[in-house]
């Protein structure tokens, strides 16, 4: 074969071009920031088109950026592999850069598992544009035809003579060409795809077992402070006063600075409370401890979150607010031959990343970057701005990997604590969380109450169902007067009920928050899927049907389900059209047949054991559980889980599994321990022998069943197993046992 | 100044008897891999093996370690060449990596004293170590791969 090698200086006289390197840059925003980096202000002056960016080095290294935090689940390596395929890089060349806080690359919020289903189309774009403009490079420098040449494994080949150029050679001319229109554009099949669908290990792993990866608390920079803060231990508390005379005295320590007020709506500005700053975490943490600090605790300091439980339980039973129907409940129960009622309660959550929140600023050269372990830079940049009355272009925030992230590092309120430091101090500062701050000064998933009420007929149908949810609202920390759970929370898996029913009412009532109130992986999914997966496996029990049988039955007709539609709930679909992802009842009954064509579920077991289903759909994909249990003299055992899986074409199996196993680990700490108690309005718990999550012995066998259609768009993986963990594991321990537990978590009733 | 040794180099390091070795060896000898968690020895993030034993270093005060040599992950192999290392990459362990430090330094505790570890040995062992990912399944294949692996060598080399 004829493998022409141009020396990059034939390439540069042929081309004309005398800058270097080659930068295809890619937004749909039409507006770039001044403060991006260097290669993207050179693409200014051409159409911004898509999200993400590919730059080719002269030796043929491919650079992409995953504009995404990575706490995991595995995104980092994901999106560059579905560039890289439409790009037809070879993989060994392939470096991947993390992006900056960057509006251009649209939201870059990882949460809500949106990281490929969200992107997946603008991804393949973006790797087919760059693409096409190698080949028509190459075409051009051989003036052929751009027919007559192909891309393949970072070379463009030309099917004439069979010569080939490299990526490398090609990359100045390639950057001259204008961005190809998004309809010109010609996409591999799936057939052909190279790396989409493939297992490809993730691109950290190296850096990760000999220690060189650099997560938030890793960030050095020269002259840095370390901070510890004293948080006011009740949410609106404030400092009265403070002494720190003793602090100073530690060795290490330099400075001690009140934080500013929490404001009224808590967004992710700081909490009010003392930092201690010192040259070292040792000295800030012990000059912490020789604080003395009085409280005004302020309105909150009553709140008993047990007492607030029995509230929410009163107000739904009085005070319920309706929130979506269909038919007439009513006349529903009268007419049923068994009415069946339950009430559900899930406590507060906390997230518990293994790496606390860590954040670290610099005001510098007029500009303020920041290094953190968020989830969301262009949080930073905006909620910093805010705090700061300053631009957020003013901002420059490198997203370090994140030591586990959960939802938690959505909410930036630690890198506005550094950034209010770094202001105060002019030197670069960094936060450094303890667990007892994490767990203590949290965005807590809410505690929740349901109640279910349904009647059933002689046949074992469903004739009637009322639910009714009550907890505070995430919409709180973003506006403090909401009080109620909220639309987009109600379509995490309560608005949008599966099972056909002639009668249905759903219902809400009031919750103030008195503590700040985030998103922890799957959302309002947790306590919704719990709710309603135990609640129909009573009501199986009752009609004397096999669980997924039961569940079959109900579901009723393979069809997709309009919400608004049926009962007028305005379903938001995780921000996805219908169209493009239908809430779809064939695939609820292909996982939970998935499930059952694996699962032992029918097994005969010795007497304390028993399995338990659940199944639930949530950011747009469909798990199905079932878990084995053992009941043995009071001591639970979690013994084995089956997780069936349908999130549409997987980019990478091996994460997918890989989630699916940590959310199974993930559910039965939700299920089994988790819970966050307030009273005085102060969180009670502050590390893992108080806030225990799952560890090895408690750990069962996960087997994880991929059964997905790659011909279906993808659909979220980080999140959507947690949501049926919990339910089955309940379910379970009802069939091990003969008794319902209808409040988590069960380590209250059972040694785990 | 405390005399310690780091991974076969001399270090005079000043610090507080109080200080606990994590903090010395992160914020003061700058050596990242050893991560902290908790701060009270219940996550296993921060282990390091001191003179040979595994320890929590958050709860490890400097003072107790003088002359001591510890090793940390950044010591066992430069290139993530130790079999551990290699049953870890194989077995696609980390998600978000940040606990398999700790993990990994804990294993080789384990397989320093049992060269054939059952599911049970292993779990014991590892129970210190938590993992909020849920890594364990992989943990504990890439556990016994490391020791099906360092047997066949300690055989070779005997």
């Amino acid at each position: 074969m004829n493998t022409s090698k141009l020396s990059r200086r034939e390439f540069l006289s042929y081309a004309g071009i005398t800058t270097s390197g080659l930068l295809l840059g890619c937004s749909t925003i039409t507006s770039t920031p001044s403060t991006l980096p260097k290669f993207v202000e050179i693409i200014d002056n051409t159409p911004q088109r898509l999200n993400i960016f590919v730059a080719i080095k002269p030796d043929n290294t491919v650079e992409i950026v995953s504009h995404r935090a990575e706490m995991g689940q595995g995104s980092k390596t994901g999106i560059p592999q579905i560039i890289a395929d439409e790009l037809e890089a070879n993989w060994a060349n392939v470096k991947v850069i993390q992006g900056l806080g960057d509006k251009g690359y649209g939201d870059q919020n990882t949460d809500g598992s949106t990281s490929i289903r969200k992107f997946y189309d603008k991804l393949r774009e973006i790797g087919a544009s760059a693409r096409t403009m190698l080949e028509q490079a190459a075409a051009d420098y051989w003036k052929v035809s751009v027919d007559t040449v192909y891309a393949k494994d970072n070379y463009v080949v030309n099917k004439n003579s069979g010569g080939k150029l490299s990526y490398g050679d090609l990359a100045e001319l390639a950057s001259k060409k204008p961005l190809p229109t998004v309809e010109s554009l010609k996409y591999k099949t799936a057939a052909d795809f190279n790396y989409i669908g493939k297992p490809i290990p993730i691109v950290d792993l190296n850096d990760m077992v000999t220690g060189k990866t650099i997560y938030g608390i890793d960030v050095e920079l020269p002259n840095l402070l370390i901070a510890s803060i004293e948080r006011c231990p009740v949410l609106h508390g404030t400092v009265k006063s403070f002494d720190a005379t003793q602090a100073l005295k530690i060795p290490g320590v330099v400075d001690v600075i009140e934080m500013p007020v929490t404001p009224e709506t808590v967004l992710y500005f700081p909490l009010s409370g003392v930092a201690v700053l010192a040259t070292n975490t040792w000295a800030a943490l012990q000059g912490r401890k020789a604080l003395s600090i009085a409280w005004e605790l302020g309105k909150n300091k009553t709140h008993s979150s047990k007492v607030a439980f029995d509230q929410f339980k009163s107000r739904l039973k009085n005070d319920p607010e309706t929130v979506a129907k269909k038919g007439d409940v009513a006349k529903g129960f009268s007419a049923s031959a068994n009415v069946i009622e339950a009430e559900y309660l899930v406590p507060y959550l906390a997230h518990t990343p293994m790496e606390p929140p860590m954040a670290t600023a610099w005001f510098h050269d007029d500009l303020c970057e920041v290094w953190a372990c968020v989830q969301n830079p262009q949080a930073v940049m905006e909620q910093g701005a805010a705090m700061m009355k300053l631009d957020a272009a003013k901002f420059k925030v490198h997203t370090t990997l994140l030591g586990g992230g959960f939802g938690r590092k959505s909410k930036t309120d630690f890198a506005n604590e550094a950034i209010y430091l770094a202001d105060k101090t002019k030197r670069p500062v960094k936060v450094v969380w303890s667990r007892e701050d994490d767990i203590r000064s949290s965005y807590y998933h809410a505690g929740s109450v349901q109640r279910m009420k349904a009647g059933i007929d002689h046949s074992g149908k469903i004739t009637s169902w009322q639910q009714q949810a009550v907890y505070p609202s995430i919409a709180s920390t973003f506006n403090s007067k909401a009080n109620s759970p909220q639309d987009f929370e109600l379509s995490l898996g309560f608005g949008d009920l599966p099972y056909d029913i002639d009668n249905v009412l759903m219902q809400k009532a009031t919750a103030e928050a008195p503590v700040r109130i985030g998103w922890m992986r799957s959302v309002c999914n947790i306590q919704h899927a719990f709710a309603l997966n135990c609640f129909i496996d009573e009501l199986a029990h009752v009609a004397n049907v096999p669980t997924v049988d039961f569940m079959i039955n109900s579901l009723g007709k393979d069809r997709n389900i309009n919400h608004k539609e049926t009962y007028g709930f305005a379903f938001s679909n995780y921000g996805e059209t219908l169209e493009k992802h239908p809430y779809s009842i064939d695939r609820y009954k292909s996982v939970l047949n998935t499930l059952t064509a694996n699962a032992p579920i029918n097994e005969m077991l010795p007497k304390g054991q028993g399995w338990g289903v659940a199944v639930h759909r949530s950011f747009v994909s469909y798990v199905a559980v079932a878990t084995k249990v053992e009941v043995l003299n009071n001591k639970l055992t979690v013994k084995e889980i089956h997780c069936a899986i349908d999130c549409g074409l997987g980019i990478n199996p091996d994460r997918i599994k890989a989630q699916m196993e940590g959310a199974m680990i993930f559910g039965t700490s939700i299920a089994l321990m988790g819970n966050i108690d307030i009273k005085d309005g102060v969180i009670v718990q502050s590390n893992f022998h108080d806030y225990p999550v799952t560890r090895m012995n408690q750990a069962p066998d996960i087997i994880v069943h991929l059964a997905y259609d790659k011909n279906k768009d993808p659909g979220g993986v980080g999140e959507p197993g947690v949501p049926p963990v919990a339910p089955s594991i309940a379910n379970a321990v009802f069939a091990a046992t003969g008794k319902r537990y209808r409040e988590l978590p069960l380590n209250q009733y059972f040694t785990v | 100044m405390i005399k310690l040794n780091v991974n076969d180099v001399d270090h005079n390091v000043d610090a507080p008897d109080d200080m606990p070795i994590l903090w010395v060896l992160r914020d003061l000898l700058k050596y990242k891999g050893t991560k902290f968690g908790c701060g009270l020895g219940q996550c296993g993030a921060c282990t390091v093996h001191i003179n040979g034993q595994a320890v929590r270093s958050c709860i490890t005060p400097v003072g107790v370690a003088h002359n001591a040599k510890i090793t940390t992950i950044e010591g066992i192999n430069d290139k993530g060449e130790h079999p551990i290392q290699i049953a870890w990459k194989e077995n696609n362990v980390p998600q978000c990596g940040y606990c398999q430090s700790g993990q990994i330094m804990s294993a080789l505790s384990l397989l320093d004293k049992n060269t054939n570890p059952t599911d049970e040995d292993i779990q014991e062992h590892m129970s210190g170590n938590i993992c909020r990912c849920g890594t364990y399944p992989r943990i504990k294949k890439a556990i016994k791969e490391a020791a099906a692996v360092l047997v066949t060598q300690a055989g070779a080399k005997s």
